[in-house]
């Protein structure tokens, strides 16, 4: 992609003015020093004449600042380079079409694994309850969707998915506390990879420290994060399924 | 206080049932015992410590008993027998049972008196501590003030216990009444308790006899400053409910996550080992003073608020019918609900005051405890505020006793250091501002919110009847509670379940039960 440099700043009150908010807590009372320390490390974060406008004991030690300020830094919106996921945004009529020329119902397998028991994400996508007003993949004819719940070792993902002929696993990870979430993501595709059938399953990542650039790192087909709809991800995979399929099609004429 | 109109007759009429439901389980109970129990028995008698790899030896004691399939006469059985055939200690009986060569242990035909009279002193022991630190507690709350309702309860959970305590500090400071040190994620799966304070752990830190002292601690202190009694809690839930009741009582915690059916719908924990144990654990816990947390709140994250509001309420009575089976006084039934209803609704604020009010009522001498607004957050933080600032003003205007507060960052992280300070914040302001808007305004007799909240009592009355003309086991496997369908030797912990022999002997358990 050549194209000339697209620079935006925060827009605050007119174009390029690069005003924000930033809050924190420093280990330090509140006094002249503190308010001087605040506005120093909000200029250590490229806040131009940053204003202190809040300074407040929160804790025994610890005082809350927010602080306004000018950002210098820009961000160049023509050199980002996204690993974009590639599904048309479908409707779920155009999704229930597809499944129906498929003439067979998707296989969904979804589970949070490890030690992880949040099931908002998992639950918001594949139970028929759905969210933000989407229903789920449960709700769909085109797919027979498993939500396997919280705690699910990977082997026990991959035995059941296999047991179901999942044509895709979703995995949900919402804890992340030292990266746990990336280790146990991997160890999933190293499984599938060691029992040899991988390629056979459209591997999605989903949570909120989930985007499809780190999902496609950690080896899954794609990945998923916070306020992702039951539709993006039904469409997604239907357009997979129907894409592999065809190249199997393919390769037998 | 602004009243919804409540049929006295069908709340009897669903104490009732409920009190029928909870009959039909307590045959169960009291047939059984299990691993979890039989430690909790060890544990009271003063068996203490782990071993290198950190498998405690209350673990390794009733580990091997009930290999040996003796497990049903009782841990006490045999602690007894030892202390008989002249153990110095419980301890050193312990570790002869646990670790001695040959068979664990042989029953003697030792009558039942010889074992019972050997356990006396140790019986006696064990209910002392659990007393004592009941009146400490009592004394402290005497000594100082304690805050206005709702009490405001937050969490801290930073992994490390000694983070934890400062992080409690800064809450209490901040103007918690609660803090509740979160557990570490699929802590409730482990049939063991860790051993000593803990540094590491994922969403949580380790719920460990040692980490309760070093925040019960810390908590002294802070009150001890600020003039204010700042309670503590944490979970007496999963395979080890009554294990963590016993180190909750004796380390002077003042609250617990506690209920009959949560471990079974959300941790997937078989049903009569959750039964069997609940029902210890609440036996503990009535004896301490401690204040039960229920986790009805819980329903409304897997099932819709709106539809299933009256499965909280239904799950409410049930729930305060196993507690009063554990002899509970209804002073420590904290029976929980939540404001979970999508916030885009119409009218939502007004279905929000309906339920919360009709519990008020309902219960209303126990101290309930509402839960914040977590489904419907996403990662706007401005407006999550803004969100909670409504659920505060519902707690208030409908005076709910404990009232965990929502977190602007719910969606994103566990709360940091000026997430918890400006969520207390905001609370104080709301709950200052409006505090006797409940006393100021009438609903009106046939308004919205009046009519939600007499649906909701109806419907929890048929749901009632459902349950207790299928039995709980039945209604649980049909999906009735939160939309989730266990069976009742499915799930983790059945093999742990054992059925009591009539020789069974449990000195501490007829202790509590007398009481």
């Amino acid at each position: 992609m050549t194209s000339s440099p697209k620079i935006l700043r925060a827009y605050g009150d007119r174009e390029g003015d690069g005003m924000l908010q930033m809050s924190f807590t420093l280990a330090i009372l509140p006094g002249d020093r503190a308010r001087e320390a605040a506005k120093r490390f909000a200029e250590a974060h490229g806040l131009k004449n940053p204003l202190v406008v809040t300074m407040e004991q929160a804790a025994p030690e610890h005082s809350y600042f927010v602080v306004y300020g000018a950002s210098v830094h820009g961000v160049d919106v023509n050199a980002i380079h996204v690993e974009e996921l590639g599904a048309r945004a479908l409707g779920r009529d155009e999704i229930e079409q597809a499944g129906k020329k498929l003439g067979r119902k998707i296989v969904v397998v979804g589970a949070c694994t490890g030690s992880d028991a949040h099931t908002v994400g998992i639950d918001a996508i594949l139970n028929y309850k759905g969210f933000r007003g989407e229903k789920g993949l449960e709700s769909y004819k085109a797919f027979d969707a498993h939500n396997l719940g919280a705690q699910v070792e990977n082997d026990e993902l991959a035995q059941r998915a296999r047991a179901l002929g999942a044509d895709s696993i979703l995995v949900s990870q919402i804890i992340t506390q030292r990266d746990c979430h990336k280790e146990n993501a991997r160890a999933l595709v190293e499984l599938l990879q060691q029992q040899g059938w991988r390629d056979r399953v459209i591997l999605l990542l989903g949570g909120p420290r989930i985007d499809n650039k780190l999902a496609r790192e950690l080896g899954f087909d794609a990945g998923f994060g916070t306020g992702t709809l039951p539709t993006e991800v039904a469409a997604f995979i239907v357009e997979q399924v129907a894409q592999r399929e065809a190249r199997a099609a393919d390769k037998r004429t | 206080m602004a009243r919804v109109p409540v049929d006295a007759s069908v709340v009897l009429r669903c104490r009732e049932l409920a009190a029928d439901i909870a009959r039909d389980v307590q045959s169960t109970i009291d047939a059984h015992t299990t691993v979890g129990v039989e430690r909790t028995v060890a544990r009271a008698y003063g068996v203490e410590g782990a071993d290198a790899e950190g498998i405690p030896l209350a673990n390794a004691l009733v580990d091997r008993l009930h290999k040996s399939k003796l497990l049903g006469l009782g841990v006490g059985f045999f602690l007894g027998q030892e202390l008989v055939r002249g153990a110095a200690s419980v301890q050193e009986a312990a570790e002869t049972l646990a670790f001695g060569s040959g068979p664990p242990a042989s029953v003697s035909e030792a009558d039942a008196g010889a074992l019972r009279a050997a356990l006396a002193p140790h019986t006696e022991k064990a209910i002392g501590r659990m007393d004592r630190a009941r009146d400490a507690r009592r004394g402290l709350r005497t000594e100082l003030t304690l805050g206005s309702e709702p009490l405001k309860y937050v969490i801290v959970a930073t992994g490390n216990i000694y983070d934890d305590a400062t992080q409690a500090k800064a809450a209490a400071f901040a103007g918690a009444d609660i803090v509740a040190v979160i557990r570490a994620t699929a802590q409730s799966l482990l049939d063991y308790v860790p051993e000593g304070p803990t540094t590491e752990g994922f969403g949580g830190t380790f719920a460990t006899q040692e980490n309760f002292k070093i925040i019960r601690s810390a908590l002294d202190d802070i009150s001890r400053q600020l003039g204010r009694y700042v309670q503590q809690t944490n979970y007496s839930s999963g395979l080890c409910m009554s294990e963590i009741a016993w180190m909750a009582a004796v380390e002077r915690l003042d609250m617990l996550l506690n209920d009959a059916m949560y471990g079974i719908l959300f941790r997937d924990i078989n049903m009569e080992r959750t039964f069997i144990d609940q029902y210890f654990s609440r036996r503990i816990i009535a004896r301490s003073g401690i204040v039960i947390n229920t986790g009805e709140d819980n329903y409304l994250t897997t099932a819709d608020a709106v539809e299933r509001a009256h499965t909280v309420l239904g799950s409410q009575f049930i729930n305060e019918a196993f507690a009063l089976r554990a002899g509970l006084p209804t002073e420590q039934m904290g029976l929980g609900h939540a404001y979970e209803i999508d916030p885009w609704l119409e009218d939502s604020f007004l279905l929000e005051v309906a339920q919360a009010q009709l519990v008020r009522q309902v219960f209303d001498r126990h101290p309930i405890k509402w839960m914040p607004p977590t489904k419907h957050k996403t990662g706007d933080i401005f407006h999550s505020h803004v969100h909670d600032a409504m659920f505060n003003l519902v707690g208030v205007l409908t005076g709910q006793s404990i009232e965990l507060l929502g977190m602007f960052s719910e969606a994103i992280h566990t709360p940091l250091l000026m997430d918890r300070y400006l969520s207390l914040k905001s609370a104080k302001y709301v709950f200052g501002a409006a505090r006797h808007l409940g006393d100021e305004i009438e609903w009106k007799p046939d308004g919205r919110v009046a009519k939600r909240a007499q649906e909701i009592l109806g419907s929890a009355h048929d749901l009632l009847i459902e349950v207790q003309r299928e039995s709980i086991w039945t209604s649980i496997a049909a999906g009735v509670f939160a939309d989730v369908k266990r069976t009742r030797t499915g799930g983790k912990g059945h093999a742990g379940v054992v059925r009591r022999e009539e020789r069974y002997l449990n000195p501490i358990l007829e202790a509590l039960e007398s009481r």
